[in-house]
């Protein structure tokens, strides 16, 4: 099979449901307000792209990502790192690490914006917080994973504790970590998005706000497409990292 | 550039929840400098774990372990274990030199190092390759190139072709021999295989199990090298044989 004929029936049906969705707003009368048609969003796409403001609000957004999604990485891979080398850690933190998972992290938002304010600071916790999980848990998993028998090499030869971290526990434990990753630069995204959403007067999530008090259901529809692609692209990015990274890894 | 072995008393147990297990009987054994000593016996006769407890990678219950350096006073030890233990996310070159890496030795010479190792092992042409794309028996030659990177004094191989097909386990027999004879280090080796315990032995040791102990001492009088025709020869045979009787008593 080709390319092309194996992604054919993905081509149809996402074209087939363009078509649907176009043809049941002209038909139907349904209100641009509720269900505005394809053709009219790709027009407005245009308008918003053209203005200004949408890239100063997407890259405050992006800023807020990559800059929750870096501390979340530093402090997941850290704390899956320290869990693993002491377990009395392990223990002392493992109530702290379920009630995080426990609690509906967006429901901690508000009180991040009451301490940290309205501005970028409070997005960036918030998606840190959120983030940091699977890059902690994925590390843990990581270095527990490290073979016995390649342990039992470095200490054959006698390695030093700082050359089997970088020589063996890392390296052991990459195709982990970078998994991890790329579930948190997903995480990052919603968690920046969401505290825009709440607080706040910048950003794509405040903009979304905005223009569906504004009732431009359309602008709506522009902003769910550019959110989607920067968490598109941040994946790639972070997928093609990992695949790089990791070429011994795979067989392909 | 050789070490001598000094095992007075050398036991272990292995203490668990559902009770404690005798691994190691006390044993004494000496291994002379330069020495190419072999340990056989069944499973669980607690071979390996003395191999483990000589290369440092245990300490025993009790007893006491001498490794004397000779007059050059090195005492690097290569270790050979049953898998390959290559690292899969180092090309086959950076494995050979890892040793030298950890000993802070700068890249040209672990490169040329690692080019000379693969050389002798068979491996031209091999150095920038992952350990995956390389087959079971490349990838031991792999590890006998690591455990050889560093000069060793001590070179302790644990049923390193224990995994290979018959034909690719006389080859590397020989191509050890060679390398041990050039290298001069001393040698202790586990293995199940009784011609490949008198192909490349100065001194066989049999071991029973459970518990684990020396049960006899046998001198293989060969000169070297030994070609692989010596197999056919009456006197192999019957130390091999005398070997085989041995081993059934203890199993």
């Amino acid at each position: 099979m080709t390319r092309l004929q194996k992604s054919l029936p993905g081509i149809v049906s996402v074209t087939g449901s363009f078509i649907i969705w176009e043809a049941y707003c002209r038909l139907s009368g349904m209100p641009a307000l509720i269900l505005p048609a394809p053709t009219q969003i790709l027009a407005v796409f245009f308008d918003v792209m053209s203005e200004r403001s949408t890239f100063y609000h997407l890259s405050i957004t992006l800023w807020e990502i990559l800059a929750g999604f870096s501390i979340a990485t530093v402090a997941g891979v850290f704390l899956g790192w320290l869990i693993y080398v002491s377990p009395i850690i392990q223990r002392a933190l493992h109530p702290f690490i379920v009630a995080s998972q426990v609690v509906p992290k967006v429901a901690l938002v508000p009180l991040f914006v009451l301490w940290f304010g309205f501005g970028p600071a409070s997005k960036i916790i918030v998606a840190a917080v959120i983030a940091f999980f699977p890059v902690m848990v994925n590390t843990h998993l990581g270095l527990r994973s490290v073979e016995d028998g390649h342990k039992d090499v470095f200490k054959a030869l006698r390695a030093n504790p700082f050359q089997r971290i970088m020589l063996l526990q890392i390296p052991s434990a990459l195709p982990a970590i970078l998994a991890g990753m790329e579930m948190a630069i997903v995480l990052a995204t919603i968690g920046a998005v969401v505290g825009e959403y709440l607080g706040g007067s910048e950003g794509l999530g405040y903009l979304a706000v905005a223009t569906m008090n504004a009732f431009q259901t359309d602008r709506l529809f522009v902003l769910i497409i550019l959110l989607t692609l920067i968490g598109f692209s941040l994946f790639i990015v972070i997928a093609t990292l990992r695949r790089m990274l990791t070429a011994w890894h795979s067989v392909d | 550039m050789t070490i001598s072995i000094s095992c007075r008393g050398l036991g272990k147990t292995y203490h668990s929840r559902s009770g404690d297990v005798r691994a190691l009987e006390p044993v004494d054994l000496e291994v002379k400098p330069g020495e190419f000593l072999v340990l056989i016996g069944p499973s669980g006769c607690g071979k390996t774990t003395l191999m483990r407890i000589i290369g440092g990678l245990q300490s025993a219950s009790e007893g006491t372990l001498k490794l004397t350096t000779g007059p050059d006073g090195r005492d690097t030890v290569g270790f050979v274990f049953q898998q390959s233990n290559l690292l899969p996310w180092m090309t086959i070159e950076d494995n050979v030199a890892l040793p030298l890496r950890l000993r802070h030795i700068g890249k040209q010479e672990r490169r040329e190092r690692a080019v000379e190792l693969c050389n002798k092992v068979g491996l031209a042409g091999f150095e920038r390759r992952w350990p995956r794309e390389l087959s079971g028996g490349m990838q031991q030659r792999a590890a006998i190139a690591r455990a050889l990177a560093d000069d060793p004094a001590l070179l302790l191989m644990d049923e390193p072709f224990g995994a290979l097909d018959a034909l690719t386990r006389t080859r590397l027999n020989s191509e050890l021999e060679r390398l041990w004879m050039a290298s001069g280090a001393t040698v202790v080796l586990v293995t199940h295989s009784i011609s490949e315990a008198v192909m490349l032995a100065d001194r066989i040791v049999v071991m029973s199990a459970r518990p684990g102990r020396i049960r006899s001492i046998t001198q293989v009088p060969f000169e070297r090298p030994r070609p692989v025709s010596l197999e056919g020869t009456a006197e192999f045979q019957a130390i091999a044989s005398e070997l085989r009787a041995q081993l059934d008593q203890t199993a």
